[in-house]
């Protein structure tokens, strides 16, 4: 079904979006900053205690990832529709709901991937158990891409919003709670040392399932903007 | 199917009939719940249990039940009105989200006043409990989306697309949650078994479903009416019909 052609409109959305965002550091920098700052608060909040901390360390990184991944989605399709970039891609041959997977895949690229880098240094700072900054990573690198693509779903939705990421959030969010409890979920087992590839086989069920389904929706939320 | 059917793309022929229907609909949304409810908190032997704090029951099952059937019956007119772009079925998907939201706050608000003296505590992170107020988020989520908009059409549409995203993600939240609660809580006062319910209270139970769900239509019904006089103000048939009244 891929041919030549649809590969490299695909390939070039990917290269402009990532451009794009080489462009501007400080906008793909943002989300992350922000990520350790709150992960940050918690030891301040809660208390130093190992324990403690150790206990709450899956859920507060998973959660400061959901909520670090709203962050930048507003842009994610608004810049394109203002000059007029969306536009064109609803133009060409090639399906629009494919098109729109490039532009998740970079905004993963941007956002999820360097999470998972960054996962061992969240893990050191909330005193996670070695066996378990690995379930942490994996975790992550099986969640995130459907974090995007939900997201995705959001940004589509609320293209003619003026100021729409507090409405984003309110959308996403219930849509991200079965991601944070297997996440989570497969963290903590991974700590007490027990079998997490349940958890993480169903992670990547919701990935996949999110990752196929979520452009048609995708394409539906910017063909409704962009008339 | 669609001979019958496709008259009602006409918001004025959904009008007359909505018209027409929904006094019967009242009628029996009253005689049903009237009956039920009655029935169910005066005459339905008490619980040997619960005592009499199990008649919330009466109100709260069947408004959980219709929280998530509304839900689906807004899905289903959004996947309608995407697919065969029908007005009056994007108009239904304001009309029904409230009053879907409304009826998960009554199952909220009964449920909480069940567990005080049940579980001792007006609320548990259970697993029934935490589906049902994530489905109240979305039902936010979708009025929210809704109202962003300037432009009606689109509102709708966006509220559609949503709807729809979210019936597909409500099994695999309401079962995640499930298993969630499951592993975190294991054997507490959650766990509690409620007894398969006797014939004398089952039949109160049904009548009052069947209110509930007259009086979830008949809502809805109202609603539709306003949503179309208010789209079609415009209209020659709409005008008459605001002075006849």
């Amino acid at each position: 079904m891929i041919n030549a052609s649809m590969r490299q409109v695909w390939l070039a959305v990917l290269k402009r979006d990532l451009r794009i965002a080489a462009r501007r550091r400080s906008d793909a920098l943002n989300p992350l900053l922000f990520l350790l700052m709150v992960v940050t608060l918690f030891p301040l909040g809660v208390g130093p205690g190992p324990d403690i901390l150790a206990r709450i360390a899956p859920g507060i990184i998973w959660v400061a990832a959901l909520l670090a991944s709203l962050l930048g989605l507003e842009r994610l399709f608004k810049d394109d529709f203002q000059d007029g970039t969306l536009e064109q891609l609803c133009l060409l041959p090639q399906p629009l709901a494919f098109t729109t997977t490039a532009k998740v895949m970079a905004h993963w690229l941007l956002t999820g991937l360097p999470l998972v880098i960054l996962s061992p240094l969240l893990a050191l700072l909330l005193s996670l158990p070695m066996q378990g900054w690995w379930a942490l990573a994996l975790s992550l690198l099986l969640g995130t891409p459907a974090l995007s693509a939900l997201g995705a779903i959001g940004a589509a939705l609320t293209l003619q919003v003026q100021r729409g990421s507090s409405l984003i959030s309110l959308i996403l969010i219930p849509l991200f709670i079965p991601l944070l409890i297997f996440a989570t979920a497969a963290v903590e087992n991974a700590s007490m040392g027990l079998a997490v590839h349940g958890q993480l086989a169903i992670l990547a069920a919701i990935s996949v399932l999110t990752i196929t389904l979520s452009p048609l929706a995708i394409a539906a939320g910017i063909k409704m903007s962009v008339n | 199917m669609w001979r019958w059917l496709h008259p009602y793309a006409k918001p004025e022929a959904t009008y007359r009939l909505v018209e027409k229907l929904l006094p019967w609909f009242a009628a029996l949304t009253f005689i049903s719940l009237a009956v039920g409810v009655i029935w169910g908190l005066a005459f339905a032997p008490a619980d040997y249990q619960q005592g009499d704090s199990y008649r919330i029951i009466f109100l709260h099952v069947p408004a959980a039940i219709f929280s998530m059937g509304a839900y689906a019956g807004m899905a289903i007119m959004g996947g309608i009105a995407l697919i065969w772009q029908i007005k009056t079925a994007e108009w239904s998907i304001p009309a029904i989200a409230p009053v879907g939201a409304a009826l998960t706050v009554v199952a909220l608000l009964t449920g909480a006043i069940w567990g005080k003296p049940m579980w001792g505590t007006w609320w548990v992170w259970d697993a029934r409990l935490t589906s049902e107020l994530i489905l109240l988020f979305l039902y936010i989520g979708v009025m929210a989306l809704y109202f962003a908009f300037d432009d009606a059409r689109t509102g709708a549409k966006a509220a559609a697309i949503l709807s729809l995203v979210g019936v597909i993600n409500l099994p695999i939240i309401h079962y995640s949650v499930e298993w969630w609660n499951t592993l975190h809580q294991g054997a507490t006062i959650t766990k509690f078994e409620r007894p398969s319910i006797a014939t004398s209270m089952l039949i109160p139970l049904l009548i009052c479903l069947a209110g509930f769900l007259f009086l979830t239509i008949s809502l809805v019904m109202m609603r539709l009416k306003n949503e179309i006089l208010r789209h079609e103000l415009g209209r020659p048939w709409a005008q008459q019909e605001l002075e006849k009244n």
